[in-house]
């Protein structure tokens, strides 16, 4: 038997915005009764639109357009845990600072970050990388040395690579011994913007 | 399991169908509100291979009795669900969801959830305290009516 029903589930125009509406509802009462296990938005930026998911302990991940935002929330369900909503008061501040960091108007960032998403050595160099100073750089060498494993240097290298908060983290700050610029999680491109907008 | 944003994104529309056709505006909104809050609490326990548009139905079926009774407790003495709720904003044709909203509770039940929500008719039967066949009884007799207003031109 046919319906005399449009087929489920597309939403009709003036659907979206009540639709909108009840969304923001339900992420505030949710936010209320700390049901939200991550948090995000998307920023747009020179790097293409970045995506940045916070917890309640911070910024938790940046993600850029070519990593797939959708893939990059499925894997945050798997990680961190599945209830995760589009939130974008939680994330005013960090949305507000990557703006002013990228008009050149900020050096540093006065964020929580949680990088529960970098364990062991790989979470020490990520910890160890804001003490590179804006507009400066380090190789994988020297920061193997910061790290406390001099020797390490290639682990170093897969402990950028896989930052789970770059641009905040900034490990694109670190570069070849031989001054080539050396892999970055949102491509070399992105890396070459992020070190010649820091470099004025 | 995919991140909940998804759930809302892909089941908001059709659970909103199912509030509106079940209460009036106002209470339709907040068991939209109540439905997805209960769906956020619970969905970390929910089993990868579980019909997702179903169990939202379900639990917006239980918010709306729960709406019904606790304003036949404030307000006017009411059966379990309004004889002619109105949709809060109606979407297509005004004169389907009066039509609807004027079916005998069972056929309304079963026309809402089967041809709106797109529950199979042994899940319907589970919400209503039926069988799949008397659901499917129902759903046919609603949707029988709906065909007769049409054909007489009550329903353009």
């Amino acid at each position: 038997m046919t319906s005399p029903f449009p087929p489920p589930p597309a939403a009709l125009p003036d659907d979206r915005e009540l639709l909108d509406t009840l969304h923001d509802r339900l992420v505030a009462a949710a936010g209320d009764r700390k049901l939200i296990d991550v948090g995000y938005r998307t920023v747009d930026s020179p790097v293409g639109v970045l995506l940045v998911a916070a917890t309640d302990a911070g910024v938790v991940r940046v993600a850029f357009d070519s990593e797939g935002h959708d893939r990059v929330l499925t894997a945050l369900a798997d990680l961190i845990g599945r209830r995760i909503l589009r939130d974008p008061r939680r994330l005013d501040v960090v949305a507000r600072e990557l703006d002013e960091y990228f008009a050149g108007r900020r050096r540093s960032f006065d964020l929580p970050v949680d990088l529960r998403l970098a364990h062991g050595f790989r979470r020490t160099v990520v910890a160890a990388l804001p003490t590179i100073d804006y507009g400066s750089t380090a190789s994988y060498a020297q920061v193997a040395t910061i790290a406390g494993s001099p020797a390490a240097v290639r682990a170093v290298g897969t402990a950028c690579a896989t930052n789970p908060v770059p641009v905040i983290v900034p490990c694109h700050r670190v570069v070849r011994s031989d001054g080539t610029i050396g892999a970055y999680r949102g491509g070399p491109a992105a890396k070459r913007l992020l070190l010649d907008l820091e470099a004025g | 399991m995919p991140p909940f944003e998804r759930v809302v994104a892909e089941h908001g529309a059709v659970v909103l169908r199912v509030c509106r056709a079940l209460l009036n505006p106002t209470d339709a909104q907040d068991a939209w509100s109540e439905t997805f809050l209960s769906a956020l609490e619970a969905y970390p326990a929910l089993r990868a291979d579980s019909n997702v548009r179903g169990w939202l139905v379900t639990i917006a079926h239980r918010k709306a009795i729960d709406l019904h009774r606790r304003a036949a407790r404030t307000a006017l003495p009411m059966g379990e669900l309004p004889e002619r709720p109105v949709p809060a904003r109606p979407e297509g044709d005004p004169a389907l969801w009066a039509a609807v909203a004027a079916l005998p509770e069972k056929q309304r039940l079963a026309v809402v959830h089967h041809h709106l929500a797109g529950l199979p008719y042994a899940e319907i039967a589970a919400l209503t305290g039926s069988t799949p066949a008397a659901a499917r009884r129902a759903a046919a007799d609603g949707i029988a009516t709906l065909r007769r207003l049409h054909s007489t031109g009550v329903l353009s």
